[in-house]
């Protein structure tokens, strides 16, 4: 959105520009990307938005390792369904950072090189296909938590974006809590499966909400510009306040001692988080983080003659790219 | 927490209130009100078989593609791919599940318990000599190319004996036919838009894609032979006569080869049926060892 | 945090976001993708085609394919248009594109597919 250097705005437009730009945020409406922005709104979007395309893309591979092997034709369909809808949300969001001048291609590379960094949840590896139903149950419902406020992000193709993800996560979350049900009326074995990913899982599926709100210095900006709309302690409590019940009815025991219920603030307490490892595991050194990265280098690279090809193809046949 | 009670509720305050969570179900069971009796002078075995035959293919080749989940050139293919193989085992589930129907189960009744429905027991519990489908689906991937063209072969021979297959007089392998003749015709555009790319696009590309074609040619000997089954199902009107397609399916090939600038390699000679009739390479037995290995480690459990 | 500011904002959780993370875009010379296509769908007889998003293709042909196949995967829509974000002519801002609209196929794709006895809060 680069405009010509005699339309460059003056200090005086750059105020008026900015007054615009408040008034839209403070009124609740969507900044669309032809309109002016500050440049720490756009820049703190494209992270933000990269790093939710590049998390979608990565977390294709711990449930896709189980797509050769699901134990009946039924899961794998709904598997594959899954895992394709991962893809899909994962283009939906680079498209979103295109619209804020960002380039796939680009974006892809920086996640390759290590600049960009994407969840840490998907750095832990699916040892069992129980790990397939805790994932959709746990990860994808501490996503939906973190995602459902984004449907109101101040940033418009983001807020749409997220609208259709969180439909399409939602089929995600049911499939996996089905799969856990139906597991526990199965063998013993398949009990203890559940029970195993559940004790896996569910402190990962806590950080996923970040470190506390004391130690989030970007908050209150990103609160202000409306693309951050609750403080991470706020998210992470209503989720373990969904999660409890439902860890009930499924008859799993959530493996946190100091779980119980307050009646007088109506939430439910919960033990400290261990920050550590949430450090480890997001300065890349979780247990899959390579793998993970090596499959995408692979992707890119080994085929990329096949992009090629279809380039000089169109080049070839005039209905080449402007 | 301010005004919203639940997060799911502030979805439907983004969505201007209509806020559909669930979309409808109005997914048609392409079987529902179909006669399911077997047509009169039918073998149910012979019917059973043939169904094998062509679900087997639909869940080897749907394995295969999927494969490439995670690992495709382009977000975009890896979308389309899913999409193809998501159609391929939806064929391959209402086949096997026809001819459990119809008593054919084979030995996979003496591993699978009475929980496992009959498309699993068959899917998950028969061994490789069991199995119905051709070494075409059975191969693996190679590269983007060759799998390009594997899937140009695979379903414009499928789609040949589909087209026909509506005409059948079992009203399931009929409806079954019906459904999948979109699937298929869209399956076969997709590899034939890409092979044109590939055949015409750089060096690199057109001499992959010249190999591709050439290591899948060899793959066509034993695809136009019918079997015994096929032959008397044929003459009940139930079945299609592969012979009967030959020709079509190479003219089509041969059309999109030359179109993508490539040789179009020589046909190879007849030989009678080897896949359909249970004997594989290592290969399949390999496949098999991946997609069934969970499913036998707990034949007793329900998924 | 020590070095890094960490955000669970955007979806799959917290990673890092501060501003030592990269975002602007090499120079469009070294740039292998193709070019962008805007997609428009619609959903249904009666209504207009509605901007849905955009992907990358190599050319018109193959980006109504894959606009069909990922904008369309439950079944969304009747008819597909692509153009070339390039190509599109624009006025100035006060933008108004509704993105999204809601749509149904394979039946495991839909939440109500999955039957959850109704004492699960909150699923």
């Amino acid at each position: 959105m680069s405009a010509p250097p005699l339309d460059r705005p003056t200090v005086a437009d750059e105020q008026a520009l900015q007054d615009l730009f408040d008034a839209t945020i403070a009124a609740d409406h969507r900044i669309e990307p032809r309109d002016w922005m500050p440049e720490g709104y756009r820049k703190t979007l494209v992270r933000q938005i990269a790093q939710h395309a590049h998390s979608e893309i990565i977390g294709m591979q711990p449930e896709g390792d189980w797509l050769l092997a699901a134990p009946s034709l039924r899961r794998k369909a709904i598997l594959l369904a899954k895992v394709q809808d991962e893809a899909g949300h994962g283009m939906y969001l680079y498209s979103a950072a295109e619209t804020l001048g960002a380039d796939r291609a680009d974006l892809t590379d920086k996640l390759i090189e290590g600049r960009q960094k994407y969840s840490s949840i998907f750095n832990y590896p699916t040892l069992t296909y129980a790990d397939v139903g805790v994932i959709g149950w746990l990860v994808d419902g501490a996503a939906i938590c973190n995602q459902v406020p984004l449907c109101r992000s101040s940033y418009g193709p983001y807020a749409r974006a997220m609208i259709r993800i969180c439909k399409e996560e939602s089929f995600h979350q049911r499939q996996g809590y089905e799969l856990l049900l139906t597991m526990m009326r199965g063998t013993p074995e398949q009990r203890a499966m559940v029970q195993d990913a559940v004790d896996r899982w569910w402190w990962p599926s806590l950080m996923m909400f970040g470190p506390p709100d004391d130690d989030s210095p970007n908050s209150a900006q990103s609160m202000a510009w409306g693309i951050k709309r609750h403080s991470n302690d706020e998210l992470r409590q209503r989720y373990v306040d969904m999660s409890v019940p439902q860890a009930e009815v499924l008859g799993v025991t959530l493996p946190d001692p100091d779980l119980s219920y307050d009646a007088e603030t109506g939430h439910y307490r919960f033990g400290a988080i261990d920050w550590d490892e949430f450090k480890r595991v997001i300065s890349g050194n979780g247990p899959a983080n390579a793998e993970r990265i090596a499959r995408r280098r692979a992707a890119r690279d080994d085929n990329a003659w096949v992009t090629e090809a279809a380039t000089a193809y169109a080049t070839k046949h005039g209905r080449a790219a402007a | 927490m301010g005004h919203e009670e639940t997060v799911y509720e502030a979805l439907d305050h983004a969505h201007g209130g209509e806020g559909h969570w669930a979309f409808g179900t109005g997914f048609d069971d392409p079987l529902a009100g179909v006669d399911t009796t077997v047509p009169d002078g039918v073998d149910p075995a012979d019917l059973g078989e043939y169904c094998l035959m062509l679900g087997d293919d639909a869940l080897v080749l749907a394995q295969r593609l999927t494969q490439w989940i995670t690992a495709a050139p382009e977000l975009e293919e890896e979308v389309a791919i899913a999409n193809v193989a998501l159609d391929l085992l939806g064929q391959a589930r209402l086949l096997l599940a026809r001819a459990g129907s119809v008593g054919v189960l084979g030995r996979s009744r003496e591993k699978a318990t009475e929980s496992i429905p009959d498309e699993d027991a068959l899917a998950y519990f028969r061994d490789a000599d069991e199995f119905r489908s051709t070494a075409l689906v059975a191969a693996p991937n190679g590269d983007f190319a060759q799998t390009i063209v594997r899937l140009l072969v695979a379903s414009t021979v499928r789609l040949a004996v589909f087209a026909r297959l509506r005409e059948s007089r079992d009203p399931v392998l009929a409806a079954i036919a019906a459904k999948g003749v979109n699937e298929l015709t869209y399956h076969r555009d997709h590899a034939a838009r890409w092979l044109l790319r590939l055949g015409d696009g750089t060096d690199e590309s057109h001499r992959r894609a010249q190999a591709g074609a050439d290591a899948i040619w060899r793959l066509l000997d034993d695809l136009f032979v019918p079997t015994d089954v096929e032959r008397r199902l044929t003459e009940a009107g139930v079945a299609v006569d592969p012979a009967g397609t030959r020709d079509e399916v190479r003219s089509v090939l041969v059309q999109v080869l030359e179109r993508a600038t490539l040789r179009v390699p020589g046909w190879p000679a007849e030989a009678p049926p080897r896949g359909r009739l249970g004997q594989h390479g290592p290969e399949l037995a390999e496949l098999l060892g991946v997609l069934q290995g969970l499913a036998r480690q707990h034949p007793a459990a329900t998924w | 945090m020590t070095t890094t500011d960490v955000t669970a904002e955007g979806g799959h959780g917290a990673v890092p976001t501060g501003p030592e993370v990269p975002v602007e875009p090499k120079p469009a010379l070294s740039r292998r993708d193709w070019p962008l296509y805007e997609c428009f769908v619609r959903g249904k007889r009666g209504l207009n085609h509605v901007h849905v998003g955009s992907l990358h293709a190599p050319d018109d042909e193959m980006a109504v394919h894959a606009a069909r196949d990922l904008f369309t995967r439950r079944n969304e829509g009747v008819s597909i248009w692509v153009v070339k974000a390039a190509d599109i002519t624009a006025s100035s801002p006060d933008e108004k594109d509704p993105m999204f609209a809601p749509s149904g196929d394979k039946v495991y794709r839909h939440p109500t597919f999955y039957e959850i006895p109704e004492n699960v809060p909150h699923m």
